[in-house]
């Protein structure tokens, strides 16, 4: 097994950091760490830096692999070195099939669900110049005669990824901001990013910066942000706004003027503020509506129910965000929630036969994903923060999908490309060698 | 279970309502063994003699549909299988998912103890408890025997954590069962070349015994119902589990035939299901993309119906995560998620110590609460009656508010002007919008803490004592 370096010292050199202050030196919520102030940094410090500089390439390193970026020749290259040996090959068994015979002859069979009978309503984003839109495809989502990936019929569609991106720099947690540093000013250029390189299938907007308690950017300004994103990319986009109720019906209304005809899916329509305005913009500019609410399945007939009687929009322009909570911060309840939805919408509720979006991002708020440490000293080491943060974006969103998550609101490239790869697997459309497992027992790993 | 409603139940029972099994009455009592939440051996009066009978008959109709099977003596002993539902909200899962990490018999010794004291030790609090890891599984990879039993030993001598035996050589099986006798360990496993001297080895030693078919359900349930035949029961179907694409989603399919099939009655294969999610290690070459897969293969077969798995990566960023998904999964859904709102004594508080504010959401208070006594912070913490909300949702829907700050604390009979030298509240970062009205509603002064508990120790050093105004 490859040798693994540890943050322990370096997580060590940051307490004593804080515990001293060190001038020049600051922590900002685990997250930042600041070298300001004149004077050169004394050796020994240098030195620390320097480790943990090196310590956080090397893990970036590792993420950049998984991502499937040819890393180990990049540093061969720089340094000479070659690059690691692959597995042994595994043994094969001998079979022996005498005995077969003996055992009890017995045949498996077990019968497809009986009550999935009602399928849950398709809903297409984006929309291209034959459908007056701009979009070079449109996603389909929806369509589930089933669970997930289940047996008893196919999944008409895969599930897609929609990447974050802000109308202003916000504060994120080291390893996701790591990745874009350099578009951090620039929505546009942030949305190109996301597609261009970590394959975004969609791009999310979310304009923050009109919350009167961050910028109060207008309504008119937020919508040339639109403008500019939707240029910038050809892929189906979402709206966000702040989540200011006050704002967001104004700046949502203007924001799907600016989009008209794009089929953009507007977020969010929610029970606590003007939901039948988002509702009149949607259909008005022939978007999608969010109808979001806070973990709790009634709420959620009740939103959908308005939206679909009291503001006429149609089936299918609506999309459910039952709200998602992070692994080990609620997330036994987002995963039953979706998971009653789905089913009770299979099952013939048509209040809720409506595909699904999580807020996967939602993920990083734990503090097991972007802490450099513990903050319990009975724990056993937590590790290095660099692979803990995606892989906690990755099992939130993976579990989501097994309860009928349809589309992921992601920030981390690892956490998209892995989820990306593991719900298609599931999903049926990876091809991979196979792997012969009879005697894996004796693999040396 | 065959039976659903406490109705049923409750023709069984001795309708005296003499309250021995701690309920005011029998149809209490049948509506706990109904929801799992009480034994049927808890009313004692059944284990006599005249109700034998009836005993027998309820204790059938009340039997999981996935049979139970023990792994392991003593204390750290694992249960696994036992489900009645295939969606936890019906009711809930029971026993979690047992979590084994390998070793492996050409390990030098003193690798080999010090990886399973590290699977042994790994711990990390979550809500008032530790999460913890759950067996080691001791691979064969000498094919020799005595290597292999002298493997078993050490790991025997370092840990009494359940073990699972792997190899397909049924000498190799015996000889580490000869070490591991009294253990009780899971044979892994029979397959259909081996299935008959590896059935004699569980059946002699009277151990559990995993039967592996990869990809092949009808082998896999003729070789349960050949075992059930010769008489053992205690077995777990290994359905294979393959790393990567069509044949994981074909592994996915098998996990959910074998469930579903169980609970809706096919006894012949409902039993506890394997995952091996290591065969990730047999695909990717690097360190961090395996345990990536590997947690998230295991992370799929936690949430749909493996009982047991073995794992290989023992790094913090996949047991972390595995841990937590299972947890997510086995919590019981009807678990009641608030803590008593009170005043709760952290250390040794005196007069000096500060007073803290927190809500009565379990999730918030025990990672407060731990957070400061890990730091051996004395202080007292209210947990204010938040209906069970944590901070930032309770101050955006209004349940923690200046006034049931106010409340909580004088409920308490605790008075801050009196009981402290400082009169100052810290209130929780998230709440800091609240300090105006609670400085106003309590007199007291307010200072707010970190958005994070777990900052609080930094906190306290730079801001504690308060300095006289
Ligand atoms: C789960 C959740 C819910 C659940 C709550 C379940 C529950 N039992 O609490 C439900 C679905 C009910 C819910 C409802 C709402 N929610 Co909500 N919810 C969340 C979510 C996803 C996680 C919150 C959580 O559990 N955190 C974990 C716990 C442990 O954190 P905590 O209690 O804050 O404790 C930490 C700190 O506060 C601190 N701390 C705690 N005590 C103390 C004490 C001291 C002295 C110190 C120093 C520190 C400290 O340390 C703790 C550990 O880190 C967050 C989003 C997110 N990802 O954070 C939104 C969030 C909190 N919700 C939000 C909102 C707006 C609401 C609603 C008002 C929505 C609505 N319009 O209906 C309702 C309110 C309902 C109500 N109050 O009755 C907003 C709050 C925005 C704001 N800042 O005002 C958030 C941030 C989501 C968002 N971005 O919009 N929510
Ligand atoms: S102990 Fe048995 S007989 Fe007595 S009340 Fe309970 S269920 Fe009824």
């Amino acid at each position: 097994m490859t040798k693994k370096t540890k943050l322990t010292d370096i997580t060590n050199l940051f307490k004593d950091f804080d515990i001293e202050a060190l001038e020049g030196v600051t922590i900002e919520g685990d997250i930042e760490l600041n070298i300001t102030g004149g004077g050169g940094l004394n050796p020994a410090l240098a030195y620390a830096l320097g480790q943990e500089i090196s310590h956080i390439s090397l893990h970036m390193a590792n993420i950049g692999r998984i991502l499937g970026y040819p890393v180990d020749q990049l540093f061969s290259q720089a340094l000479g070195m070659g690059t690691a040996g692959a597995l042994s090959p595994v043994g094969e068994m001998a079979a022996t099939k005498a005995r077969v015979q003996e055992l009890l002859a017995a045949k498996f069979e077990v019968a497809s669900a009986t009550n999935w009978n009602n399928p849950i309503q398709e809903v297409t984003l984006g929309a291209t110049s034959s459908n007056g839109g701009s979009r070079k495809n449109t996603i389909t989502l929806g369509g589930e005669n089933a669970l997930p990936y289940y047996f008893d019929a196919e999944m008409p569609h895969r599930n897609y990824v929609t990447m974050d991106v802000f109308d202003m720099p916000i504060g994120m947690a080291k390893a996701v901001k790591s990745n874009y540093d350099d578009v951090m000013n620039d929505p546009a250029e942030w949305a190109k990013k996301v597609v261009k390189k970590f394959n975004a299938d969609m791009v999310t907007i979310h304009l923050i910066s009109t919350d009167p308690l961050i910028k109060d950017t207008s309504a008119r300004d937020a919508a040339k942000v639109v403008e500019d994103v939707l240029q910038a990319v050809d892929v189906p986009i979402v709206i966000g706004g702040s989540g200011n109720p006050q704002k967001d019906p104004e700046v949502l209304e203007k924001a799907a003027e600016a989009a008209a005809g794009e089929r953009v899916l507007l977020a969010s329509a929610s029970l606590n503020l003007d939901y039948e305005r988002i509702a009149k913009a949607a259909i008005n500019n022939g978007h999608v509506v969010l109808s979001w609410t806070q973990l709790e399945i009634n709420a959620q007939k009740e939103l959908n129910r308005k939206l679909m009687k009291q503001c006429n929009v149609p089936r299918d322009s609506i999309i459910m965000d039952p709200t998602t909570a992070a692994l080990g911060y609620g997330l036994d309840y987002a995963y039953s929630n979706m998971e009653r939805i789905r089913l009770a919408g299979l099952m013939g509720d048509d209040e809720l036969t409506f595909p699904m979006s999580s807020g996967t991002t939602n993920a990083w708020g734990a503090r097991e994903a972007w802490m450099v440490s513990s903050p319990q000293t009975q724990d056993s080491e937590w590790g290095p923060r660099e692979y803990r943060g995606p892989i906690w974006e990755i099992i939130t969103g993976l579990a989501l999908s097994l309860a009928g998550n349809d589309m992921f609101m992601m920030m981390h490239p690892a956490s998209v490309q892995v989820l990306k790869e593991i719900t298609q697997t599931l999903y049926g459309s990876i091809e991979s060698k196979t792997v012969d497992i009879t005697n894996w027992i004796g693999a040396e790993v | 279970m065959k039976i659903n409603s406490p109705l049923e139940a409750y023709k069984y029972l001795p309708g005296t309502n003499c309250g021995k099994c701690g309920e005011q009455t029998c149809m209490a009592f049948a509506a706990r063994l109904i929801d799992r939440s009480k034994k049927l051996t808890d009313c004692t009066p059944m284990l006599e003699e005249k109700f034998s009978k009836k005993l027998r008959e309820l204790h059938v109709l009340l039997a999981p549909e996935v049979r139970e099977v023990v792994v392991g003596v003593g204390e750290k002993a694992v249960k696994i299988g036992g489900d009645d539902v295939l969606y936890r909200h019906r009711l809930t899962f029971f026993n979690p998912t047992a979590f084994a990490y390998d070793v492996w018999d050409t390990m030098p010794e003193n690798e080999l103890t010090e990886r399973v004291r590290k699977i042994q030790d790994f711990k990390k609090f979550y809500v008032g408890d530790f999460l913890k890891l759950d067996m080691v599984a001791v691979r064969c990879i000498s094919n020799d025997p005595k290597k292999f039993a002298d493997a078993v030993k050490k790991v025997i001598e370092t840990t009494d954590m359940p073990l699972i035996l792997c190899s397909f050589d049924p000498e190799v099986l015996r000889a580490g069962l000869d070490v591991a006798k009294d253990k009780n360990p899971l044979l892994y496993a029979a397959n259909k070349d081996n299935w008959q001297q590896v059935a004699d080895i569980a059946i002699e030693y009277d151990v559990p015994v995993t039967l592996f078919s990869p990809d092949d359900l009808d082998t896999l349930k003729s070789l349960a119902m050949t075992f059930a035949s010769m008489g053992t029961e205690k077995l777990v179907l290994d359905p294979g589990t393959f790393p990567a694409g069509k044949d994981l989603k074909k592994t996915f399919t098998n996990f959910l035939k074998i469930r579903r099939a169980g609970v809706e009655g096919d006894k012949d294969i409902a039993y506890p299901i394997m995952a091996v999610p290591l065969t990730a290690w047999m695909v990717h070459d690097d360190a961090v993309s395996a345990s990536y897969w590997e947690t998230v293969i295991a992370s799929i077969f936690t949430i749909k119906y493996g009982d047991v798995m073995i794992m290989h990566s023992i790094e913090p960023y996949a047991l972390l995560p595995q841990l937590h998904i299972r947890d997510t999964i086995y919590t019981d859904p009807r678990k009641p998620v608030s803590v008593q709102p009170a005043m709760y004594k952290i250390g040794n508080p005196d007069r000096d110590s500060p007073v803290l504010v927190t809500t009565n959401f379990a999730l918030t208070y025990y990672t407060v609460e731990s957070d400061l006594a890990s730091s051996k912070i004395d202080c007292y913490l209210w947990a204010i009656d938040t209906d069970g909300i944590g901070v930032e949702a309770a101050v955006a829907g209004g349940q923690l508010t200046a006034a049931k700050i106010k409340k909580g604390i004088e409920d308490s009979g605790f008075n801050l002007k009196n009981d402290t030298t400082h009169n100052t509240i810290v209130l929780p970062g998230l709440a800091a919008r609240l300090q105006g009205d609670v400085e106003d509603e309590t007199g007291s002064r307010v200072m707010i803490g970190p958005a994070d508990s777990g900052r609080l120790p930094g906190w306290m050093e730079k801001n504690w004592p308060p300095k006289a105004e």
